[in-house]
């Protein structure tokens, strides 16, 4: 059935257009399912069920009780669902002598997070902008050193670590953990927006230089507004990295700055007695939830073309 | 480059070769020299400066804290001679080598496959990347259950029937590292495949619609056109995915802690067992700086190659 | 759960006077699981009793592994804590001698320690160069062997009452499609050597290898005799009915899916959270019902050297912990809960269950140093390393595991 034909059949109260008839307009609408989107569509929810699959069984048992998870089958969903596992993790599992669950160390980590996340990603990216636009002598060795650096483990970091920040005075303080996380944080960081920098179309940097602008000033006028996808790349890497950190909070960050990561560690990897499966699944959950949040709304920013765009305008 | 023209180009024939050299190595691009000091700093005290350290202690007999007598090489031939280092080596080598063909693979791949304009980007996108978020003590026993003969998969389908299925990876000596994959792929492929859709993103719609006027199928334009553009992106790809492999350890841990026997045992667990269960720091320094000699064989080789020739951009 | 709130030190400060001396101590120690945590708090309890200071709780799971790298470094770092449990034996070793912990002679002597503690050995790894640095709270040992009634009762059979029946029981039950030894994979593997040691090796063996380093020992034909034992149990065991907790070789042992295991004595308290009662449910043997000597280590409390300009008041808190912990009512309440036995002789212990009164009665005999007292971590890994490769691996042979286990025992510091 054509268009013309559908309009044309239309009911007395359809007004007649001035033209006669209406042309369609735009490219021919596809049908829904192509062959390439039933491809698309099928790998990546095949690719879904494999992440998910660890989740279901992760939510299920959260929901159980440990009677029905001792006994029963991993995969079976729960008899009858409680939420009594979420509610113990989060206010009342024992973390040691303390019964209070995850929450105590909830705005801890957020203390820890926040300005080591937002210390380390500027740093980088300065870093990163420096190598690509401003390269001076020796930059690509300390570069080559850096890269060389984030392989280092951290364990065999710890102690050097420690004897440095004693030194500056800021060991077992805020200011301690965020120069750490920062250290680690620069040379996978560094690359990132060093990396990213490089690809973007060179007329821009030059044009900024032709009007005169400086070091800072293009940074901030026209890198940054470039580089918006990248930026929630290292976002997402560094809050999931800190907030999930566990060595470095406990070991730099002083007795009243422990982060949730202790607690959590507390609850789920007791040595000896029955594991709570149940709360240590809701509890792994919960801990991971802001880290989660912050992916989903980040999204918004990972558009494409804004570099395209520039060039254009 | 250009820049650096531009520039040489006002001095013109200034002053003497003095006051020249002078003026490159402190005033020139002075802004960019303050912006990258703390890099600078970090790189020569700490990395160089642990690099020393660690080569220095591993030298001695230190053992629960750094302040041993000289004892030469008498860690590293106890080293060589230990048979949980030497497979723990060669289980990283395998497991390496899968980890990061696999996971660049899938998550370009899924990355191209994000970035066909779908819907439900969102969801899709948080779905792949949720696993990088939990930690790994929790999500490994669920890996260990799943893949565990008589709770998991193969007990569970054989209960259904189905009498000859077999996934027993996780208790099988030759096949643990796959079962370590599986856990380990994943939790990473989700944050490659959002490096490399930002990489994508940033590719210009301009040169996919040139393609196509051009008459070049999709693949190859993918081929030929997209994936060298995306270099740096999969230059940082690789060095995280292999710092990723090379730290490798609470995976293993969670998973099988290096079993079964000493089968799936890796350098880095090695490493924190006897620097800090053993309280022998000087053995665990002496495996860490073989697994830095390894890097720094491949490390410089690359940048070499990268800087050392043309000094291209890209 | 009482609820330790953190009391501002600044207090004390501001009113001076030297009635309410409340400083706040931070404690560090491993115990987090329900159980442990439940016998912590008897501590904490006593402590905040008798004192009137306040038990600051700094829990840090993962036992020596993970906790020890947190609190050496916090040591390192000039931010220590006021006390922190590590193990008995080498482990802080270094510490001492670096200087780094309190010097606890005065009071122990205030405190004529010697009189009441157990076994003078279990103070040897906290004394250097004549001062004691450190208070052994409990011992724990892991020569016990563990019967499930269920599963005999299966095959018809009377509990064994020692190693050698249990081993001879073994045939029946595969036959039965029971497991003649449950394990479970990690930890729990690298006990059991040392249990075996003592128990078929005996006391003699012991010592010639934990407390003397003796390589000629571990060629003699008792270790050979023990050699055989760890192979027969490797013959049984495999990688597929291995458990990932050892609480699920409880559960095992109380449905009878498994016959036996050799554990430490904290199984008991698994046991009993799920139900268990000795003699009905199961059965408990000290020293697999061969020797009439347990080996054991056990848990210490060490005071680390707090920095200059630290308020006097926690030193005092410090000195008055360390009573406390060995006082006779906290090492009653603590060790109750705990399940482990207590360092003092002048306890009343007629509430302790059946499987610690057996113990009480053979460590009357005195207590054998165990290789997590007296070996170095260094070695104990080695070890640990070398069993594990040995259980998983049958092509090792006897004879190649003795020689590797002289070797490592040769080069032991």
């Amino acid at each position: 059935m054509s268009q013309t034909a559908t309009i044309s059949s239309a009911g007395p109260d359809e007004k007649p257009k001035s033209d006669s008839r209406v042309e369609p307009r735009g490219p021919r609408p596809k049908p829904f399912f192509t062959p390439r989107k039933i491809v698309i569509y099928s790998i990546l929810i095949f690719a879904c069920l494999y992440f998910l699959f660890p989740l279901y069984v992760m939510l299920t048992t959260s929901l159980k009780t440990m009677p029905e998870i001792r006994w029963g089958n991993i995969f079976a969903p729960p008899i009858e669902p409680t939420g009594e596992a979420w509610v113990k993790a989060w206010t009342s599992a024992c973390t040691g002598l303390t019964c209070q669950g995850l929450n105590p160390g909830f705005w801890n980590s957020v203390k820890i997070t926040v300005p080591s996340t937002i210390v380390s990603i500027f740093i980088a990216a300065v870093n990163g902008y420096a190598l690509v636009n401003w390269r001076f002598k020796g930059s690509e060795i300390f570069f080559t050193i850096l890269i060389f650096g984030s392989f280092i483990p951290y364990q065999v970091m710890l102690y050097p670590l420690v004897m440095i920040t004693r030194e500056l005075g800021i060991f077992g303080s805020l200011w301690a953990v965020i120069l750490v996380h920062s250290i680690f944080g620069m040379p996978i960081l560094t690359l990132l927006f060093r990396n990213y920098f490089a690809a973007l179309p060179v007329e821009l940097f030059k044009a900024a230089r032709v009007d005169g602008a400086g070091f800072w000033r293009i940074f901030f006028e026209i890198m940054l507004p470039m580089s918006l996808p990248i930026f929630v790349v290292a976002i997402i890497l560094q809050v999931t990295g800190i907030w999930n950190d566990f060595l470095f909070g406990v070991v730099f960050a002083g007795t009243q700055n422990y982060p949730m990561t202790v607690q959590l560690n507390n609850i789920v990897n007791s040595a000896q007695g029955s594991p709570e499966y149940n709360v240590n699944m809701a509890a792994t959950i919960l801990t991971g939830l802001v880290p989660l949040i912050i992916y989903f709304v980040s999204g918004r920013l990972f558009v494409r073309g804004i570099a395209a765009g520039a060039v254009k305008g | 480059m250009a820049d650096l023209a531009v520039q040489q180009a006002r001095k013109g024939g200034a002053a003497g070769g003095l006051s020249r050299f002078l003026h490159n190595t402190f005033i020139r691009n002075l802004s960019a020299k303050i912006a990258a000091a703390p890099m600078m700093a970090t790189v020569l005290v700490v990395f160089i400066g642990c690099t020393i350290w660690t080569i220095w202690y591993s030298l001695t007999d230190s053992r629960l804290l750094p302040n041993g007598e000289f004892v030469g090489f008498e860690q590293y031939q106890r080293l060589f001679s230990t048979s949980r280092w030497n497979v723990s080596v060669v289980n990283l080598l395998i497991y390496g080598a899968f980890s990061l063909v696999f996971t660049l693979g899938i998550g370009f791949l899924l990355a191209v496959l994000m970035d066909q304009k779908i819907r439900f980007e969102s969801a899709f996108r948080t779905i792949m990347l949720y696993p990088f978020a939990l930690s790994f003590i929790v999500t490994g026993l669920v890996w260990q259950w799943i893949m565990n003969p008589s709770l998991g998969l193969q007990g569970t389908i054989r209960n259904m029937g189905w009498e000859s299925f077999t996934f027993d990876w996780l208790t099988n000596p030759r096949m643990v590292l796959f079962a370590l994959l599986i856990a380990g792929l994943w939790q990473g492929v989700g944050f490659v495949m959002i490096l490399m859709l930002a990489g994508l993103r940033g590719i210009d719609d301009e040169i996919w619609k040139a393609a196509r006027v051009d008459g070049i199928p999709t693949w190859r334009t993918y081929m030929s056109i997209v994936l060298p553009m995306m270099r740096g992106v999969f230059v940082t790809a690789v060095v995280l995915v292999g710092s990723g492999i090379v730290r490798l350890y609470d995976l293993v841990v969670a998973l099988t802690d290096g079993g079964p026997g000493i089968s799936s045992e890796v350098p880095a667990k090695y490493v924190y067992n006897y620097m800090f269960g053993a309280g022998n720091i000087a053995q665990g320094l002496a495996a860490s700086t073989m697994m830095l000699l390894t890097v720094m064989i491949i490390i410089i080789p690359w940048a070499y190659l990268e800087f050392g020739g043309r000094g291209r951009r890209t | 759960m009482k609820k330790f709130a953190v009391v501002a030190a600044m207090a004390t400060a501001f009113l001076g006077s030297t009635a309410i001396n409340a400083a706040e101590l931070e404690v560090t120690h491993w115990w987090t699981s329900a159980g442990e945590a439940a016998a912590v708090a008897e501590f904490a309890r006593v402590f905040e009793e008798q004192t009137g200071h306040t038990w600051v709780d700094s829990a840090l799971s993962g036992s020596g592994t993970g906790a020890n790298p947190v609190i050496i470094s916090r040591i390192i770092g000039g931010d220590p804590m006021g006390a922190t449990q590590m193990n008995t034996g080498r482990d802080a070793e270094e510490l001492i001698q670096a200087g780094l912990m309190r010097d606890l002679t005065d009071i122990a002597e205030e405190l004529n320690i010697h009189d009441f503690y157990v076994d003078e050995s279990l103070l040897e790894p906290c004394t250097y160069e004549g001062r004691i640095y450190c208070f052994p709270i409990n011992i724990h040992s892991w020569d016990w062997l563990w019967l499930s009634t269920a599963a005999y009762e299966q095959i018809g059979q009377p509990v064994p009452t020692d190693w050698n029946e249990y081993v001879e029981s073994w045939p029946a039950l595969e036959e039965a499609g029971i497991l003649p030894f449950g394990l479970a994979s990690g930890w729990p593997i690298a006990g059991i050597p040392g249990a075996l040691q003592s128990g078929i090796g005996g006391s003699d063996l012991v010592l010639a290898i934990n407390r003397d380093k003796d390589a000629e020992a571990v060629r003699s034909p008792e270790f050979r005799a023990y050699a055989e034992a760890w192979d027969a149990i490797r013959q049984v065991v495999s990688p597929d009915t291995m458990v990932p907790a050892f609480a699920d070789v409880g559960n095992q042992l109380l449905t009878g899916e498994a016959a036996g295991n050799i554990h430490g004595d904290w199984l008991q308290g698994d046991l009993q959270v799920a139900g268990g009662v000795p003699g009905e449910d199961y059965e408990c043997i000290p020293a697999l019902g061969l020797n009439d000597q347990l080996s054991g280590g056990g848990d210490a409390f060490y005071f680390p050297v707090l920095p200059e300009g630290t308020d006097p008041e926690v030193i005092e808190a410090q000195t008055e912990l360390a009573k406390v912990l060995v006082s006779p009512e906290a090492q009653l309440a603590f060790n109750l809960k705990k399940g482990s036995m207590p360092i003092r002789t002048d306890i009343d212990l007629s509430q302790a269950n059946a499987c610690m009164q057996k113990a009480l009665g053979l460590l009357g005999n005195g207590l054998l140093p165990s290789g997590d007292f007296a070996l170095s971590s260094d070695t104990q890994q080695q070890l640990q390393d070398l069993n594990i490769e040995f259980l998983d691996d049958d092509s090792i042979t006897i004879d190649d595991y003795i020689e590797r286990y002289a070797s490592i025992i040769e080069s032991a510091d």
